[in-house]
C-alpha cells in the first residue's frame, strides 16, 4: 500500500476515536509530549495506564464479589481509574467511573456491578482501539512515513 | 508543541511530582519538562518519600501532589509538610469532584487545588502565580 494511503487510513482512524467519544483532548496532548528524544512516550504511557486499569479492575471485581461489601474500598479504586483515565484522555471509561462513583455512594451493590461490566467493556473497548492505532502508525512508519499530526478542532 | 523547550520559563523551578501511578509520574514529568530547561524535576511516588525529601534538606519551590496514595496520602503528606515548616507551592491533583473531598486536602496547607488530568494551561497558571508572588 502507497504511504500517502497508509497516513490517509491512520489519521482517518485517529480521528474515528475522537468522534467516537473513545479519547478526548487529553490524549492529544499527551501525544505533543512525544519528541524524536522519546519516541516512545505515548506508548510507555499508555501501556503503564493499561497496567494499573486492568490490576484495578481485577481489585473491583474481587471487592463486589464479597456477601458485604466494602464500598469505600469499591469507590477509592473507581477513583484512582477515574483520575489515570482522565489524564491519558479515555473519556468514555472517565464518564462510566463518574457514574459508577454515584452508586457508590448509594452503596447500591447492583448499580455497582452493572457499572463495572460497563466500565470493563470501555477499557477493553479503548484497550483494543489504541492497539490497532499503534498498528497503523507501525506500518506507516516502517514504511518510511510520519505520523499525521490530528489537530482537536478539525473534528 | 508550543513554544521552544528553553525559553518558556525565565525563572527557575524545582519541582517535586508526587503520585503512585507510575504512568502519571512519566506524563506530569513530560509536561513539566516541556515547559523547558529552567524547570528541574523530581518524582516521588508517596507522600512518605515526598516527605522524606524534604526532611533530609532537599529544597522544591512547587511540589504537585496527588491525593489517594498508599503508605502516606496526600492529605496526611501535605499537613507533614506544613509541620516541618516547609514553605514550597503545594498543588493538589486529584481526581476528587465535591467540595467535601477536595476540603481536607486544601486545609492540610494546600495552595491550589486542581481536579486531574493535568494540563499545560494549569501547570503555567502555576508557574505564572507563583513568578510573580515569588
Amino acid at each position: 500500500m502507497e504511504v500517502a494511503l497508509m497516513q490517509r487510513r491512520l489519521e482517518d482512524y485517529t480521528k474515528s476515536l475522537f468522534m467516537e467519544g473513545l479519547l478526548d483532548a487529553q490524549f492529544l496532548q499527551l501525544q505533543q509530549l512525544q519528541d524524536d528524544s522519546n519516541p516512545e512516550f505515548v506508548r510507555e504511557v499508555v501501556s503503564l495506564f493499561f497496567e494499573d486499569s486492568q490490576k484495578l479492575l481485577n481489585d473491583l471485581t474481587s471487592a463486589l464479589d464479597q456477601q458485604i461489601v466494602d464500598f469505600r474500598k469499591v469507590d477509592s479504586y473507581v477513583h484512582q481509574l477515574k483520575g489515570s483515565s482522565s489524564s491519558i484522555g479515555a473519556q468514555r471509561v472517565k464518564n462510566t467511573c463518574i457514574v459508577f462513583r454515584t452508586f457508590c455512594e448509594e452503596q447500591n451493590a447492583e448499580g455497582c456491578v452493572r457499572c463495572l461490566q460497563q466500565v470493563k467493556q470501555e477499557y477493553y473497548l479503548v484497550k483494543t482501539r489504541l492497539e490497532t492505532l499503534y498498528r497503523l502508525e507501525q506500518q506507516v512508519v516502517a514504511a518510511g512515513g510520519s505520523i499525521p499530526a490530528v489537530e482537536f478542532n478539525s473534528f | 508543541m508550543e513554544g521552544s523547550k528553553s525559553s518558556i520559563i525565565e525563572k527557575k523551578f524545582n519541582v517535586l511530582i508526587v503520585d503512585d501511578a507510575p504512568g502519571i509520574r512519566m506524563m506530569h514529568n513530560a509536561l513539566l519538562k516541556s515547559f523547558g530547561s529552567n524547570v528541574e524535576t523530581q518524582v516521588a511516588e508517596n507522600g512518605k518519600v515526598a516527605v522524606d525529601l524534604c526532611n533530609s534538606g532537599k529544597y522544591f519551590d512547587i511540589i504537585f501532589i496527588d491525593k489517594h496514595m498508599p503508605i502516606m496520602d496526600g492529605v496526611q503528606a501535605t499537613r507533614k509538610l506544613r509541620e516541618m515548616g516547609v514553605a514550597s507551592v503545594i498543588v493538589g491533583i486529584t481526581s476528587c469532584d465535591t467540595d467535601d473531598e477536595v476540603k481536607p486536602f486544601v486545609e492540610a496547607g494546600l495552595n491550589e487545588c486542581f481536579e486531574k488530568p493535568l494540563t499545560r494551561e494549569k501547570i503555567k497558571f502555576v508557574f505564572e502565580k507563583f513568578h510573580k508572588d515569588g
